[in-house]
């Protein structure tokens, strides 16, 4: 028989929670996480509805298109094929190239879910995997409690999305020089998102390098400089992940780690 | 030919979700085959790397800005600057260097 002393034990608190009830403070703690990664988003997405405006969307089309999509890499990849008018299946293949870090990161939530979780917070949780959704979801100990992940949805997605939007409105009214300025912030966060496991990991940092190196060659080569940029890049990423992975095998406890 | 934006809309919201979707529902085990997990792990750094340059300097009206917005943002992620902190730097940047040339 339980004392009262030791139902109050946090351990068994714990475990008496049902795993995926509603937290009040779980959830108002995903809200508070998710308000650096709201801004953040707000200011990269501006640049994203840049590119959006240059590939002909009007600003409810990429309203939509960043709400449905929550991809910075997949979308402008797939903005810059659709300015030089490619086909839907060019369009799926570089959004499944430019996205397909997510397919690691949600293979490694699904381990963090509890067993009696209902199926339904998955389908719900993959709306949005970004790397920094993913990152902070991660980052908590023990399993994995939606309702966190929700809480910071809620201020990342629309932000995310409304950015888009105003930056296609905007694109429109402000000066060139504050239109060039902010076009480099979706490349900066593209930098804050691989430069730190570069400097954990030599053979990320000589990946990076080479590929900087080789997307400059294959940018003037004749032949392969007339390809459009978006096939340029799934060639590129397939030809020299591809390589590292035969060369560089790694661990899948290693890779797990890094991407935490 | 002439494509529909919604239908572009559609197909890259259709793809982004399953990927997300189908590992949290279907993989719910570890992939085991190493070349696969390799490849997987390897996959964001070098898309991104790749999009990122030479791109970055054609973005900007001066490509010195671009360069040097590149630069600047490597350094500040080197040293464990936000994504907000790199963005804003590279941007920060970019203003500065074409309003002095």
């Amino acid at each position: 028989m339980e004392t009262s002393e030791k139902l109050l034990d946090p351990e068994y608190v714990q475990r008496g929670r049902p795993a995926c009830g509603f937290s009040r403070k779980v959830f108002c703690e995903g809200m508070r996480d998710g308000v650096p990664i709201a801004l953040g988003y707000f200011a990269v997405s501006f640049s994203l509805g840049i590119a959006a405006r240059k590939a002909g969307f009007t600003p409810l089309q990429g309203f939509l298109a960043s709400l449905l999509n929550n991809a910075s890499a997949g979308e402008y990849a797939a903005f810059a094929l659709i300015m030089t008018n490619a086909s839907y299946l060019e369009v799926a293949v570089i959004t499944l190239i430019a996205n397909a870090r997510y397919l690691l990161m949600s293979c490694a939530l699904a381990q963090r879910f509890a067993p009696d979780t209902p199926i339904w917070h998955r389908f719900v949780i993959g709306y949005d995997v970004t790397d920094e959704l993913f990152g902070i979801t991660i980052a908590r100990p023990g399993n994995l409690d939606p309702y966190y992940t929700y809480g910071a949805i809620l201020l990342a997605a629309p932000a995310w999305a409304s950015g888009t939007a105003l930056g296609i409105i905007a694109g429109n009214l402000l000066p060139l020089r504050a239109v060039s300025a902010l076009s480099v912030a979706l490349y900066g966060m593209f930098l804050a998102i691989i430069i730190p496991p570069a400097r954990k990991s030599r053979i990320v940092a000589v990946l990076v390098a080479v590929s900087f190196a080789l997307s400059f060659v294959c940018n003037y080569l004749p032949g392969i400089a007339s390809l459009s940029d978006g096939t340029r890049t799934i060639l590129l990423t397939v030809l020299i992940s591809g390589a590292a992975a035969v060369l560089f095998p790694v661990k899948y406890q290693e890779a797990n780690e890094d991407d935490a | 030919m002439t494509h529909n934006n919604y239908i572009y809309i559609a197909i890259m919201a259709l793809v982004s979700y399953c990927i997300r979707v189908l590992p949290l529902t279907l993989i719910r085990k570890p992939i085991k085959n190493r070349f696969i997990q390799s490849f997987l792990y390897y996959v964001p750094y070098v898309t991104l790397a790749v999009m990122t340059f030479p791109a970055i300097v054609h973005a900007t009206q001066s490509p010195v800005a671009g360069a040097a917005a590149l630069v600047i943002g490597i350094v500040a992620a080197w040293w464990g600057a936000s994504l907000f902190q790199v963005a804003v730097a590279c941007c920060a940047v970019v203003l500065v260097i074409e309003l002095l040339i």
